[in-house]
């Protein structure tokens, strides 16, 4: 049975235990997001999707959608808050967009244009972070993580690895590699992995790929972060059926 | 003292140390706390091992051991020494003890000495501010703290004396208990609420708790009767009582007493709470700061099975079967948070779960699962005991009993007083002989700052809820420094999942560091607001949501405390150019004017 929610006055079928998130991205109706990726089991970590759900601000990729609940998103306020939340995911780590090999394909910086941010605003923590190129194929730059995990999901829920994991704790946490060394070299990772392709920024780069296309042709070149997230749950539809698995 | 062990045998050392735990995943963290308090850290071939003996990813035991402060995955000290950092330790002179500390023994804070003897930094509160300042020598508390006992405890580390065989007046902890009510000036006879629940009946007895009006005491005040009777009709196979005695608030010191004293009515209500929600199988949460209760409280423990308090068939019921088993933390304040809670309980990272599903449904091993506070447990006993009625005649309608308050601070007699809800700060502060008080922080950091002009308000859910911090500011105190020392312990204590709150934990703690080091500007102010409102509003979880409070309570109520800091700038950057080159100038051994920027 179908019920529906509201999202910005536009009304949304749902199923049972899809989440506000899969229930807007199915509807075409998109909510801003780092972290989720509808091929993965949600996360709920960059709060990029933030949206007020029945007057409470709730993670759209976690909280189910309910019958009826009315859902405010595209706001000035939240986008507002949104572009905060991506500047500090700047600062916190070291960005350096136009050097980077991932520029144009990195979803953290097609977050900035999306939501019009024009500067990092806050003071930049410049942390010491460690790069890691033991591996023969994959580069691995912590300056660039931003958390989200979906390289941890992807190992361990896709290609049963369990290559990566997260140490630390608060500002001090960062993605951490297993092996014993605590590098990439020492692990069964692959190139092949499905953990090596889902970084969205540069904190994990394929070896030798540099610049195969160039810069203007790359993918946030000729699309929003919108679009590409659209597409991309449109094709996991389409892997899955029509249910989205 | 024992030396560590060598490495070589590591791997046997460690099979010993898992199969003394089954090699039982959940008990992943306890099996951590052995292996750093046998080797002083968690060395990576012990990790290793664990994995293996665990058949967990090694990852994931790197994890766990890298996300809790008591484990150390660099060599600690022999001797591991950790200042209690709380507000109030900083106004007994803690820093300066400290410096006295490292000055006598030629340390420096957070580096290991030499020759690896000892180890010493500041920790978050330890829960002993009404006799502080206070520090954990490898785990057991030192109280009042003084430059003659520091330097005891100098003599005692620098000749090698285990810390078992140190005077034990050093070791001396007080109950310090002021003022009792319901809860503590009755008399507990261990078993008489067991007894009064299989007379009465479970749903009866349910029923007298919702009758109660009984509220958590953690600080959130949900309804108990309507927490367990979600859980009782939740689906399982299984379902599980947890007692959070993760009491990590700063300020807070009820539970330690409670567990002290009280342990037969807290581990009672536990019972009871099985009982009514068909429950075999129990855990107390005991923060890795109140190690030292772990031997009394099995004691306990042990003494409740022999008296068929515990076990199978309760006091002769047959069927009636409930164990209870206490886990340590190692140092997380975040595992007072009820789903950090289980994920530690689970052997994890403290990291707090999505919600829903809430642990009433899905909890320890995704099972329903109800987690309260010590203090509740300890209503629930005497609430079977008395009766709901005879428990709501105390307190206000919308929060009926008693609440008990750690007292600390600028006050005559500091320690714990039992209220019944309703009574107003002013009234407590006379009790306590606070003569000058100019504000009080009640509830701890993530509570609300009072000022003089509100000692009329009241403590109950509905005007100052608290967990039971009331910290109490004097006269020419400092608020701005207090409100940096618990920015400080919020940026170290987030767990650092979501964004908002491990990356504005961070700017708040350096924008107020900016403004107390004479830097500030009124765009400072502005920025904290923005933050405030982004933590508030977009954190995953309650740390976040209330990390902010005393900051934006400090700029509502108390202008004064910052206005005369501020510079008269729009704008002056965070950054000191001739600042950093301090260390330059040290490594060269240089101070003169070349040496500085002009």
């Amino acid at each position: 049975m179908t019920s529906t929610i509201t999202i910005d006055g536009k009304t949304v079928p749902f199923t049972e235990g899809q989440t506000i998130m899969d229930a807007a991205l199915a509807a075409k109706v998109y909510i801003p997001h780092l972290c989720h990726d509808p091929e993965f089991k949600p996360h709920g970590s960059c709060k990029l999707c933030v949206v007020e759900a029945n007057g409470r601000n709730v993670t759209s990729c976690t909280m189910p959608a309910s019958p009826d609940m009315v859902v405010i998103n595209d706001t000035p306020e939240l986008n507002e808050d949104r572009r905060a939340l991506v500047q500090m995911l700047f600062v916190e780590g070291n960005h350096i967009c136009p050097a980077c090999e991932a520029t144009g394909n990195c979803q953290l910086q097609a977050a900035g244009y999306y939501l019009r941010m024009q500067s990092p605003h806050f003071m930049h923590f410049y942390p010491p972070r460690r790069v890691d190129a033991s591996h023969p194929d994959i580069f691995l730059d912590l300056n660039r993580c931003i958390l989200c995990e979906l390289c941890v999901r992807a190992s361990r829920d896709i290609d049963k690895k369990n290559v990566f994991g997260i140490s630390g704790r608060g500002i001090d946490s960062h993605l951490a590699v297993n092996s014993e060394s605590g590098r990439l070299g020492d692990t069964d990772m692959a190139v092949t992995d499905k953990a090596a392709h889902v970084c969205p920024t540069g904190a994990i780069l394929i070896k030798r790929k540099g610049y195969t296309v160039p810069i203007g042709q790359r993918i946030f070149d000729q699309k929003t972060l919108r679009e590409f997230h659209l597409e991309q749950q449109k094709r996991v539809e389409s892997e899955d059926g029509p249910d989205g698995g | 003292m024992m030396q560590p062990p060598d490495l070589p045998d590591i791997e046997q050392q460690i099979a010993i140390i898992c199969q003394r735990h089954g090699c039982e995943p959940h008990r992943l963290l306890q099996i951590l706390i052995d292996v750093q308090e046998m080797y002083c850290f968690i060395p990576p071939e012990a990790i290793t091992f664990i994995a293996r003996h665990l058949n967990l990813p090694r990852v994931n035991v790197e994890g766990a051991a890298g996300f809790y402060s008591f484990l150390s995955l660099e060599p600690a000290g022999r001797y591991r020494v950790l200042f209690s950092d709380n507000v109030t330790d900083r106004m007994l002179g803690n820093e300066e003890l400290m410096r006295h500390f490292c000055n006598r023994l030629w340390l420096e804070p957070g580096k290991v000495s030499e020759d690896g003897l000892i180890s010493t930094n500041f920790t978050s509160c330890t829960g002993m501010c009404d006799q502080g300042p206070t520090a954990l020598i490898n785990g057991w508390p030192v109280t009042r703290l003084s430059k003659e006992r520091i330097d005891l405890i100098a003599d005692l580390i620098l000749s090698k004396s285990p810390v078992s065989d140190w005077p034990s007046t050093l070791f001396e902890v007080n109950d310090n208990i002021r003022r009792t009510d319901r809860l503590l000036g009755e008399p507990f006879e261990p078993g008489s609420a067991i007894r009064a629940t299989l007379m009465r009946g479970a749903d009866a007895t349910l029923g007298e708790l919702k009758l109660s009006r009984l509220r958590g005491r953690g600080g959130a005040g949900y309804a108990t009767a309507d927490k367990w009777t979600a859980c009782r009709d939740s689906e399982g196979t299984a379902r599980y009582i947890v007692c959070n005695a993760d009491e990590g608030e700063p300020g807070t010191f009820k539970d330690r007493v409670l567990l002290n004293r009280y342990a037969d009515m807290v581990f009672e209500g536990m019972t009871v709470g099985a009982r009514l929600l068909g429950s075999t199988k129990g855990f107390l949460y005991l923060r890795g700061e109140y190690q030292y209760l772990l031997k009394k409280l099995e004691e306990v423990l042990a003494r409740r099975c022999e008296a068929r308090l515990l076990g199978t068939d309760i006091l002769g019921e047959p069927g009636f079967d409930f164990d209870i088993e206490i886990h340590l933390g190692a140092g997380a304040y975040i595992c007072g948070e009820e789903s950090a809670l289980i994920e530690s309980l689970e052997g994890r990272r403290g990291k707090p779960r999505n919600r829903p599903p809430y642990p009433a449904q899905h909890g320890y091993l995704d099972q329903p699962t109800v987690v309260n506070n010590v203090e509740t447990f300890a209503c629930s006993a005497m609430i079977a005991v008395h009766g709901g009625k005879w428990f709501g005649e105390t307190g206000t309608w919308e929060s009926s009993g008693s609440k008990i308050l750690s007292i600390a601070g600028d006050c005559t007699l500091p320690g714990i007083y039992e209220y019944p809800f309703g009574v107003s700060v002013r009234e407590i502060l006379q009790d306590c002989a606070a003569e000058e008080a100019y504000a009080v922080q009640v509830g701890g950091p993530s509570g609300i700052l009072v000022s003089w002009k509100e000692f009329e308000r009241s403590i109950s859910f509905d005007d100052l809820p608290t967990a039971g911090a009331f910290t109490i500011f004097g006269r020419g105190r400092d608020i701005l420094e207090a409100v940096r020392n618990y920015a400080h312990f919020f940026a170290h204590e987030s767990c650092g999942f979501c964004t908002p709150c491990r990356v504005g934990t961070q700017l708040q703690k350096k924008l107020v560091d900016k403004i107390a080091d004479g830097h500030g500007t009124a765009s400072d102010l502005e920025e904290l607001k923005h933050l405030g409102h982004l933590m508030r509003t977009m954190s995953h979880c309650g740390l976040g949501h209330t990390a902010p409070n005393p900051v934006l309570d400090m700029l509502e109520k108390f202008p004064g405390a910052y206005e005369q800091k501020l510079t008269s700038l729009s704008f002056e950057p965070a950054f000191d150019l001739d600042a950093a080159l301090a260390t330059a100038r040290r490594i060269t051994g240089r101070d003169d004017p070349w040496a500085h920027l002009p």
